[in-house]
């Protein structure tokens, strides 16, 4: 982390952010100050080159064209895979996802080649579109609680071996591979399925970027009770899909 | 269709009994209770008819009206316009696919001009059916995301569709995404009607450079896409014409954005003969749209009833409220009609409401309460609608709902 305030980067709400990804920026920035931090939060346009110093990176999700123009500026740029030797946490969610792996198919139906940040391929599901409410557990070596989130997609990731998966879903698709994965992570770089956004619905996912990021093993306890009575709610919803 | 010099022939034996099927059919279904029919009828009547709307509509001289926000209240401010000019039929009651509107358009036989509100998706195929003179594209943003298509690919399909029309197309010219669509058409009206929101538009239409939006300006840095030199205005309170002529807009709907829709439909009127002083000053006569814009008196409150469906809806809504300390209810769903995916709250700037007593009602209440909770602002979160009335001190509320909740709220205060 840089010596005077955590720096929060969202990558091109431009083109990344069809569905509420601010939220994740907004909860994570709220979470940090609440803990005292000062956040300095740089929203990075598909035109602007991406700043490499920055401690936790967030890219959101997409339709199939702005897709594949942000993996190509991304590619042109560099700058996420300079931030992500340096250390920084990434977190992407649905087509950021995407992009941050091997590879995934584009709007034209071709393959479209992604950061190589995480160990994943993407290719499109013949089936139907995964759409709904999604309750998955996350990996234990996370000590983070059950996941909610709201899924929309037609992609499916497969996992390399230096991946592991982020959650094994009790209902929805999540990964769309019919192994029960959901998202992806390594040390450093995470990547989900999950919409809602899915900070607003797991802010413990967000204090995990924020603990990462300042290398702690704990962060002061917030008043958590709006986010758990929206948990409650969502997982008994997606206990009971129509 | 008597008194209307341009009818050339009658409906023929098959469509009038097609007419008579779906009318029956709609009086069965109010008798159920099931709402007013009309989409129902239609539909009976289209089965036995597939031809039935064009042919409904070859007597009339026609203009649609599609949007994502604004399509009903614009479709009643045409409406009102051109009643100058001769009588209107209209599915003023938003009934806007094509078995709503072919109901709608069965009911009008005397009419002269029919002023059909479009759903986004159905405005091709519409537009081919019913031939007609006029359409008017307002805007295009992001609105129910678990089913509706992309944004820019609805743009695209309103390009492909209109290409081939011979209809003046009234069209925004502060939306990218409506100059795109109707710059394929080759008789185009822009008006410079405003957009508030803008984060659907960043990524240029043609070609997909980043897009540079100086002022009220706007262009494509890589391709020269560019915003169009407008005919007509939209400046403060008053419409500009295409003489520079200014017109004052009176209305009691409030708000930009339906100064917005008089400014177009002021240039729809224009199109048909009717000037725009007399347009404006017939506009004046819409008070409340489907309950929209609507004031109820309920428990000794006085509550003003505002639908915002997305977050361009929100954010034009926000410009328009009572400033603090009128006190604020929310209510949002999450049902078929909705779209199922909430995610778009976060899309919604509810720092505008600081200041105001905040109240959170609706199904997805939890949603809104953790929204706002992230935006640092108070609020109450309420079981019902009546427990968040009774919070507020006698006076007036602001309530703002997306669909169904909407619904359920003119409902409960028997509006």
């Amino acid at each position: 982390m840089s010596d005077s305030s955590l720096r929060l980067v969202w990558v091109y709400p431009d083109l990344l952010s069809t569905y509420g990804d601010q939220g994740n920026a907004l909860v994570v920035e709220r979470r940090a100050r609440q803990r005292g931090l000062d956040v300095q939060r740089v929203d990075v346009r598909s035109d602007q080159p991406i700043p490499t110093s920055g401690d936790i990176y967030l890219i959101g999700g997409g339709e199939d064209r702005p897709q594949r123009l942000a993996a190509e500026r991304l590619r042109r740029d560099g700058g996420l895979n300079r931030a992500a030797e340096n250390g920084a946490i990434i977190f992407s969610v649905c087509a950021g996802y995407q992009i941050l792996g091997h590879e995934f198919i584009n709007d034209l139906g071709e393959r479209e080649p992604g950061l190589g940040l995480i160990d994943v391929i993407s290719t499109r599901g013949e089936g139907a579109r995964c759409v709904g409410d999604v309750l998955a557990d996350i990996d234990p070596r996370l000590g983070l609680p059950q996941l909610t989130g709201f899924e929309n997609h037609q992609g499916v990731t497969h996992l390399g071996p230096t991946a592991r998966p982020f959650a094994r879903t009790v209902f929805g698709n999540g990964n769309g591979t019919g192994d029960g994965t959901e998202g992806a992570y390594n040390e450093t770089v995470f990547g989900t399925y999950m919409h809602g956004p899915v900070m607003a619905r797991n802010p413990q996912i967000a204090d995990l970027l924020l603990k990462l990021a300042l290398d702690v093993n704990a962060l002061p306890p917030t008043d958590d009770r709006w986010y758990e009575a929206l948990r409650d709610e969502r997982i008994a919803a997606a206990s009971q899909p129509a | 269709m008597a008194g209307h010099p341009g009818n050339p022939e009658p409906l023929s034996p098959r469509a009038k009994l097609a007419v008579t099927a779906g009318k029956a059919a709609a009086a069965v279904s109010r008798a159920a209770g099931r709402g007013s029919g009309s989409v129902i009828g239609g539909r009976v009547a289209l089965k036995l008819d597939p031809d039935l709307l064009g042919r409904l509509a070859q007597h009339l001289d026609v203009v649609l009206v599609s949007a994502t926000n604004g399509k009903t209240t614009t479709t009643r401010l045409i409406a009102e316009a051109l009643g100058a000019a001769g009588p209107v039929v209209s599915n003023a009651l938003g009934a806007n696919m094509p078995a709503g509107i072919t109901s709608a358009l069965a009911g009008g036989s005397d009419a002269r001009f029919g002023v059909i509100e479009v759903d986004e998706k159905y405005l091709a195929g519409v537009a081919r059916d019913v031939t007609p003179k006029a359409i008017a594209l307002l805007n295009l943003s992001r609105d129910q995301l678990d089913r509706a298509a992309e944004t820019r690919m609805l743009a695209e399909k309103w390009r492909e569709g209109l290409s081939g029309s011979k209809a003046v197309v009234v069209a925004n010219a502060d939306d990218p995404l409506v100059v795109w669509a109707a710059s394929s058409s080759p008789n185009v009206v822009w008006v410079a009607a405003g957009q508030e929101w803008k984060d659907d538009a960043w990524s240029c239409p043609a070609c997909g450079g980043v897009m540079q939006r100086p002022g009220d300006d706007w262009f494509c840095g890589e391709c020269g896409f560019r915003r169009p030199a407008p005919s007509w205005v939209l400046s403060g309170d008053h419409v500009l014409d295409p003489h520079g002529s200014a017109w004052p807009i009176h209305l009691q709907l409030p708000g930009r954005a339906n100064k917005a829709n008089a400014a177009s439909s002021a240039a729809v009127a224009a199109v048909f003969g009717v000037p725009p002083q007399v347009a404006l000053e017939r506009m004046y006569q819409v008070q409340a749209v489907a309950g929209r814009y609507d004031t109820v008196t309920f428990l000794e409150r006085e509550i003003r009833l505002l639908l915002a469906k997305n977050p361009a809806g929100w954010l034009e809504t926000f410009s328009l409220i009572d400033p603090p300390p009128t006190p604020v209810i929310l209510s949002v769903n999450a049902r078929g009609a909705d779209g199922t995916d909430t995610s778009w709250l976060w899309d919604v700037d509810y720092t505008r409401l600081a200041g105001h007593p905040i109240s959170v009602i609706g199904d997805r209440r939890l949603d809104l309460a953790v929204r706002l909770e992230v935006a640092g602002l108070d609020f109450r979160v309420c079981e019902t609608l009546d427990e968040a009335v009774q919070l507020a001190p006698p006076g007036r509320i602001e309530l703002i709902a997306n669909y169904t909740a909407f619904q359920d709220v003119r409902r409960r205060v028997g509006n």
